[in-house]
């Protein structure tokens, strides 16, 4: 008799769907309520002192500008590097090259430069930038290490930006006499700018979230002051999350939730924004 | 002294990789006519036009025997590709303004080469807005956005873009295609009105479109030049037996 | 201009040659003390004790540990989730639904170690009376939130990609959207599911912060998964900073970086090879 419950196809469909959805809903709702206990717990130490003081008494109290202000040094350090390179590499790949075996091999490295683990990163720039270079642990190691991690990010969001501007645009351009940069330059570069912005956004909300590649690049616990050149090592948001939650004792806990909040805060506020300028975009789109 | 033609093509053939689209064409195009290529579909028309401002290399399996001299100098000895599509213009098959004003559409091509004052530049635009039949039309919107125009303006805005190029040869690719009777009308006074400086190479798969404004017209068919004569005579007395079927409709 | 872009293009194979060069360049000295047999098998690693020992096995078995745990609660739930997300839901709720999916990407993996530290260990402590909360299995569990939005949004885009005319010809054939979804829909995306499972994979094993700060960091080979370990990421992660520059111990861990290179070299390289397959 109770077979006939799960005997049509339909019941079973029923079925699986439910089980679907109580799938996606594991994966989601921890998050959610994790967001939301952050919140709850780290809301109350959120004030305008806590975002614009400096530490005190072993980071137990005052603020954490002096992180905000480092991951902003060393994210602009990061951009200033990642994207002309990154941008000219995919303007190669897009409007230069023909299809061959140098451009499946660069393909393949930008795929590898990806995959490769950030502490892996960090590795790489303490023994080429801070010992090789001598660049020892400053901001110019850590944003020219986060900027190389940066690239495959943004060369394949340009890539795509490029694609997505006609060809018809690069044919009126060539015709009308233009050379081939100025054809890039003019007809193609202007209206690849927003995805080009949306690849910018997200590399720059992984790198102000990475810890791993920082930790021997450039990162210094408790500076008395402010980093005053980028050969200075700099505190930074990701790594004071890192050590008030493992290595202080007695931190209270609306200064660690408080940071924790302050990164995730920093890194989905960004990714909005990049989520909102792609839709954007993509309705006001004259083409 | 005899003055060369203005463009002399001279067994002209073109491969894309293993694909032959022309064989063996030769032709004299003179200065200020116009010269109508019909032929079906897949004939090497386009391939042809595209060879004359050198876009055919822009193909990566294009290859080519044969010269083009353009007032008797051999295009593909130029160094400067750019320079030589300033005095070859195209009008292509869809119009494609570009996502700016009508004015910027217009100013494009000369503000590559050098900067322009702003008087010089009002100037270009109403010249060539004025020559390509739009000015009337657009005089009292010229910063508004190209894309606004209709099909036919658009084209035409095309045609005043190349134009402030002030070329020597105006290659058109199918212009009219993509347009109503109306537009494609105002287009074809454009070209009539052109021709009085320019030369123009009109590609139309439309064979009563070559006999509205060509002064003569080239028969194409599979790759090979079959028939280039005075348009009139081409259409009422045709020396070739495949010109008289393809524009009796025959076949295309 | 046209050089300054010629250049740009080629950057990236020069920095992947970099990165490797400069691993092996100070990996490969410890190589003089210890042969790379001993090294990826030796069963103890103590880097600080006289003599140093430095058998890196209990820490790829850590690794392995962590890894398959996040891909066993990982994988089903994942695909589970993009076949709803690609099949069943529409309009606003799918694009919420991706954004969202998007966003959770995108949360820092301190973050995430930080709450697993607070939250989840505790929870898993009590729940199985062990002395701590900082084991594999909650650094699986750690691990498998962050690799499950890269596994579905890349699984998502497999299954969109699934030409409509399959979906339409087993729909007239009388299917329910179920059955199309896994005697049509799935095989067909085969190819982009195994390379969004390797691309999950190469985020797992390469994940330190979060690892380190839920796994225990107990250099021994585990016997189980509710006992602490220690994964090769959170080893250099850890270790570094306390080593002198130019020792065995300083050279071990690039040996470290050289075993990780090369394996998400591997699994990535794969993953892109299934994506292209895919492609086609």
């Amino acid at each position: 008799m109770r077979q006939g419950l799960l005997a049509s196809p339909q019941a079973r469909e029923r079925l699986a769907f439910w089980l679907l959805r109580i799938a996606l809903a594991i994966v989601l709702f921890p998050v959610l309520f994790i967001l939301a206990y952050m919140v709850m717990r780290g809301a109350p130490g959120l004030t305008w002192e806590f975002l614009t003081a400096v530490p005190r008494s072993g980071m137990r109290a005052g603020g954490i500008f002096p992180a905000i202000i480092g991951t902003v040094y060393l994210v602009i350090g990061m951009l200033l590097v990642a994207l002309p390179l990154g941008v000219f590499a995919a303007i190669y790949l897009s409007e230069y090259a023909h299809p061959s075996r140098w451009t499946r091999v660069i393909r393949l490295a930008i795929v590898n430069l990806a995959g490769v683990p950030s502490v892996v990163y960090g590795l790489f720039g303490l023994g080429f930038f801070v010992m090789f270079l001598r660049l020892g642990t400053s901001i110019a190691a850590g944003a020219l290490t986060l900027a190389i991690m940066s690239l495959p990010i943004i060369i394949t969001a340009t890539e795509e930006a490029l694609r997505s501007v006609p060809a018809s645009f690069r044919q009126v351009a060539y015709s009308l006499g233009a050379t081939r940069w100025q054809m890039v330059r003019t007809a193609v570069l202007p209206y690849a700018l927003p995805g080009i912005l949306t690849g910018a956004i997200l590399g720059v909300s992984r790198a102000a979230g990475e810890t791993a590649p920082i930790l021997f690049t450039v990162a210094a616990f408790y500076l008395p002051r402010l980093p005053q050149s980028i050969f200075d090592p700099a505190m930074t948001l990701p790594y004071h999350l890192y050590v008030l939650a493992t290595q202080i004792p007695n931190v209270p806990a609306r200064v660690t939730y408080g940071t924790a909040l302050v990164l995730v805060g920093l890194v989905i506020l960004l990714n909005l924004a990049a989520i909102i300028i792609r839709a954007h975009f993509r309705r006001t789109r004259q083409w | 002294m005899v003055t060369p033609p203005k463009l002399h093509i001279e067994q002209l053939s073109i491969r894309f990789g293993d694909l032959v689209a022309l064989h063996a064409v030769s032709l004299a195009i003179h200065a200020r006519e116009i010269i109508g290529v019909i032929g079906p579909a897949n004939s090497g028309k386009t391939s042809f036009l595209r060879a004359i401002n050198r876009m055919n290399e822009l193909h990566p399996a294009y290859q080519r025997t044969g010269t083009i001299a353009l007032d008797g100098e051999e295009i593909h000895a130029m160094r400067d590709v750019a320079a030589l599509r300033r005095r070859v213009g195209m009008v292509f098959a869809l119009p494609v303004p570009l996502p700016m004003s009508i004015a910027q559409n217009v100013l494009y091509a000369p503000q590559l080469v050098r900067r322009l004052a702003r008087s010089a530049a009002e100037a270009i635009v109403e010249r060539s807005l004025t020559a390509a039949s739009l000015w009337e039309e657009v005089k009292d919107r010229l910063h508004d956005s190209a894309m606004k125009l209709s099909g036919g303006q658009q084209q035409r805005l095309c045609i005043a873009r190349t134009l402030a190029l002030e070329p020597e040869v105006i290659l058109f690719d199918e212009p009219c295609s993509g347009l109503d009777p109306i537009s494609t009308a105002k287009v074809e006074e454009a070209m009539v009105q052109l021709k009085q400086h320019y030369t123009l190479v009109l590609v139309t798969n439309n064979t009563k479109q070559a006999a509205r404004v060509a002064d003569r017209t080239a028969l194409f068919l599979m790759g090979e030049l079959i028939e280039c004569d005075d348009t009139k005579r081409l259409f009422t007395a045709p020396r070739d037996a495949r010109t008289e079927a393809y524009i009796s409709g025959r076949f295309g | 201009m046209e050089i300054l872009v010629r250049i740009s293009g080629f950057a990236s194979i020069l920095f992947v040659a970099l990165i490797f060069l400069f691993l092996i360049k100070e990996g490969i000295r410890l190589f003089g003390t210890v042969t790379p047999w001993a090294f990826l098998s030796g069963r103890s690693w103590y880097p600080i004790s006289t003599p140093p020992q430095f058998g890196a096995l209990p820490l790829i078995i850590g690794s392995l540990y962590v890894t398959l745990g996040a891909l066993v609660i990982a994988v089903p739930l994942s695909l589970a989730s993009a076949f709803y997300i690609a099949e069943v839901a529409r309009g606003a709720r799918k694009e919420l639904l991706k954004s969202t999916i998007e966003l959770l990407a995108a949360i820092p993996s301190v973050v995430i170690g930080f709450i697993g530290m607070t939250v989840l260990a505790p929870w898993v402590r009590q729940l199985f009376h062990l002395p701590t909360g900082l084991t594999a299995l909650t650094g699986a569990m750690t691990l498998a939130f962050m690799a499950a939005p890269t596994i579905i949004s890349i699984t998502e885009d497999a299954i969109t990609a699934v030409p409509r005319a399959y979906r339409e010809g087993a729909l007239a054939l009388g299917a329910t959207r179920w059955q199309t979804m896994y005697r049509i829909l799935l095989p067909a995306a085969a190819p982009g599911i195994v390379a969004a499972v390797m691309l999950g994979i190469g985020r797992v094993i390469g994940e330190t912060m979060a690892v380190m700060m839920v796994t225990g960091n107990a250099s021994v080979i585990p016997t189980s998964l509710l006992q602490p370990v220690r994964t090769l990421t959170a080893t250099i992660a850890a270790e570094m900073g306390e080593t002198v520059r130019g020792s065995d111990h300083y050279y071990a861990l690039f040996a470290i970086g050289i075993v990780l290179f090369v394996i998400t070299f591997i699994v990535n390289w794969c993953a892109d090879f299934f994506l292209h397959r895919e492609r086609r």
